[in-house]
């Protein structure tokens, strides 16, 4: 096995090369062999007709936030701060309150996230403890007229549900 | 091999002590000394430091029982023939009165003491052209101090002039105003950029013409200046990977694997094999990408926009593969110091060389319009020419320096993750004109497809993470159910990643050239310092002397051969 050194060669010296037209018929052949091969079958075209053909989203792909649920509809979260303080881009707010249904002390009361200042990498959700918070939804297009309306709170969260099966989803890691 | 330029740097200097941090020589030099030191390095032909990597400054003002003055500049130097990393660091008692300056032995210098003024205050006595680049004109105060307030925004309201410095460079070039003045000469001054399509991003190219010939050239960057490093100094370790992503954008998982690279170099890691196989596989895509988006883009300014379809679908396609990866298009953050984020996914083989194969048919169908054709050699042979010393001189590397004739790569000059291991290829140029840049990327998109070939043949099985619960996070299992895993995992997220105390410099070989990172850490988790090296911030540097005398069309298509990235030139 080795690493060897070699000297790109420099084109363009030869008759044929000097002669102009021949190199260009011949570049000419292979853009009309696409040209044709297009045109009788345009099934292998990068072209995707967006927004009624969704591109392809993976278990893996960081979409939107979504906050998850216990069985009976309360939420996993336990307001530690662990995504917050993990947040490269400090854009999640979360107000700790008491909590009364007895699965543990703490529960969140307002858990704001800014998606304008969200940057998709996903360390929120390698820090949660209790797989309370996850990017599966596979919304990937967040658009809005209004700055406010990027401001997503606690119901929202809680009402969006996951894109993919808990089986699709822990297969790709999660 | 260290302990031959210790020998060396002993004998030429037998009062200075030379000391070893990781691949490095690290030498200490009172600024008194600092010229004569600096000459006799680089011009010295058994030392010959020929190129400048970098020049940064660290503010010592909140580091933890630090004795002795606030700034201290750093010097980092290579030896590319032998593989040498020299430091250099000098005290700066009075930012004011500074340091003397070395633009007159490597052309680098230039730019990157104006950096250093520009974030650090610190002059340097007799550079030719001492003013910020990073930061705008109306800039106050230097950011990069620790005493800086991060919160106190700072708007430019009146567009740089650049007048005083494209006439002092006309001046240097021998044309002063009677030439200008003389009928046959009637001199334009013509700016390309900041917005405009030729120039990739955001970059103003300021030119004084003749004709459609360039007579003088001054560059403004920082457009897209957004405090990378300050940003960096109040994040913990992991923190920064996502950062990382948006330097050199078109192959961020390069920089995710740079950074944590150095880290990891620092803390002593040794990362799993699958875990280097991976880095090694996914690297070598990232650096078929990036030139993939570099050669689509610089035909494209040739006028051959059929190419941009037949190189830039096949890019387009692998982004699916890679969002498949890593859940991401283009933000990869992929890595994490100890190792990477996850494994590859099942049936990752097939999808890759399906992609690799499509690769190979979009390069080879481009090539088929480009490779002989008259036009493109007429456009590109002999025009734009960057001679090896002023290459290096200007602090060049990668396939830039490469295309003129020079073989400095540092997965050969500096193997890490069994790159010795592997069989390829490093083509280099001959003549250092666009027409060598564009071929030199070429053929190292076939050379790396080759690599990635072995690799995927080769990598072993097992996990792709250390087992070390100083930088690992537990497995989730752990934490969900086990006090131990939760405890470590709070820990691990609250304080981050705690490096030893100390300053270390670590580089990669990225698809743009030397990739490094200069940290300075206090012992916490997070970095006190840090520094990128970035490799197109240097090419940028030596625009001017490449476009000088040539045509303004000319310089657009040199602006793509020598790939300008915004995110990685105005961090």
């Amino acid at each position: 096995m080795s690493i060897k050194v070699r000297v790109v060669e420099r084109k363009g010296r030869t008759f044929l090369e000097q002669l102009y037209l021949v190199e260009v018929v011949k570049g000419m052949t292979v853009t009309l062999g696409h040209f044709f091969r297009n045109l009788l079958d345009n099934s292998r075209l990068y072209v995707r007709h967006y927004p009624e053909v969704k591109p392809e989203i993976s278990p893996r792909w960081r979409g939107r936030h979504r906050l998850t649920r216990h069985e009976d509809g309360s939420v996993k979260c336990v307001a530690c701060f662990m995504c917050q303080t993990n947040c490269p881009s400090n854009c999640i707010m979360i107000e700790a309150g008491e909590r009364f249904d007895g699965r543990s002390e703490k529960m969140p009361v307002k858990f704001d996230i800014d998606l304008l200042e969200c940057i998709y990498c996903g360390y929120c959700v390698e820090a949660c403890p209790m797989d309370a918070i996850r990017m599966d939804t596979g919304i990937f297009s967040v658009t809005s007229n209004s700055r406010e309306s990027l401001l997503i709170g606690l119901e929202q969260l809680m009402e969006t549900p996951g894109g993919f099966s808990e089986v699709d989803y822990h297969k790709g890691g999660g | 091999m260290t302990d031959t330029v210790s020998e060396k740097l002993r004998a030429l200097f037998p009062d200075i002590e030379p000391q070893k941090v990781l691949d490095a020589t690290v030498i200490d030099v009172e600024p008194e000394r600092l010229m004569v030191v600096m000459e006799r390095l680089k011009t010295y032909p058994d030392l010959d430091f020929s190129l400048l990597l970098d020049i940064t400054a660290v503010d010592y003002l909140t580091y933890p029982g630090q004795q002795g003055g606030r700034f201290r500049v750093v010097y980092t130097l290579r030896n590319w023939k032998r593989n040498w990393l020299l430091q250099v660091r000098t005290p700066v008692a009075d930012p004011e009165l500074g340091l003397p300056t070395v633009s007159g032995l490597w052309g680098a210098a230039d730019w990157a003491e104006r950096e250093v003024y520009d974030q650090y205050g610190i002059r340097f006595q007799g550079h030719p052209d001492l003013r910020r680049i990073l930061n705008h004109w109306q800039f106050e105060g230097h950011p990069l101090r620790k005493d800086y307030d991060i919160y106190k925004g700072q708007v430019c309201y009146e567009p740089d002039r650049l007048e005083k410095e494209i006439r002092a460079r006309l001046a240097a070039k021998g044309i002063d105003q009677s030439t200008m003045s003389d009928i046959n000469t009637e001199m334009m001054f013509l700016n390309l950029g900041p917005s405009h399509p030729a120039t990739h991003g955001a970059i103003r190219i300021f030119t004084a013409l003749d004709g459609e010939t360039i007579m003088a050239n001054v560059n403004e960057i920082g457009y897209l200046h957004r405090g990378f490093e300050k940003t960096a100094e109040n994040r913990t370790y992991n923190q920064i990977i996502p950062l990382t992503d948006r330097l050199n954008y078109c192959s961020a998982l390069m920089n995710n694997i740079a950074y944590v690279k150095a880290v990891e170099s620092w803390l002593g890691i040794e990362i799993t094999d699958r875990a280097m196989f991976m880095r090694v596989i996914l690297g070598e895509f990232f650096r078929v990408q990036d030139h993939l988006v570099c050669l689509a883009a610089n035909l494209v300014d040739m006028g051959g926009l059929t190419n941009y379809w037949y190189l830039y679908n096949e890019k387009e396609a692998s982004y699916d593969f890679i969002s498949r990866l890593t859940g991401a298009r283009l933000t990869s953050s992929f890595t994490r110091i100890g190792g990477m984020y996850r494994d590859f996914y099942e049936g990752w083989e097939a999808d890759l060389e399906r992609q690799l194969q499509a690769i190979e048919k979009g390069v080879n169908d481009s090539l088929k319009l480009v490779l002989q054709n008259r036009i493109v050699h007429d456009r590109t042979q002999g025009t734009c020419v960057l001679s090896p010393e002023k290459a290096l001189s200007y602090g060049y590397t990668g396939p830039n320096l490469r295309s003129t004739g020079i073989a400095f790569d540092l997965r050969k000059d500096n193997p890490y993750y069994h790159y010795d291991s592997f069989d390829f290829d490093i083509p280099i140029g001959s003549r250092g004109d666009i027409y060598d840049r564009i071929m030199v990327r070429f053929e190292e998109i076939f050379e790396s497809i080759k690599i990635i070939r072995q690799a995927v043949k080769r990598i072993p099985a097992g996990p792709v993470f250390v087992d070390d619960h100083r930088v690992a996070l537990p497995p989730k299992e752990q934490v969900y159910h086990k006090i131990e895993g939760l405890a470590n995992h709070f820990k691990l997220i609250f304080e981050g990643v705690k490096t030893p105390a100390g300053e270390w410099y670590d580089s990669y070989e990225a698809a743009n050239g030397e990739l490094g990172f200069h940290f300075v850490s206090d012992g916490s988790g997070t970095p006190y310092k840090l520094k990128v090296r970035p490799p197109c911030f240097y090419a940028m540097s030596g625009f001017h002397e490449m476009i000088e005398g040539e045509m303004i069309a000319d310089a657009i298509i040199n602006l793509g051969s020598i790939n300008i990235i915004g995110g990685e030139l105005d961090r």
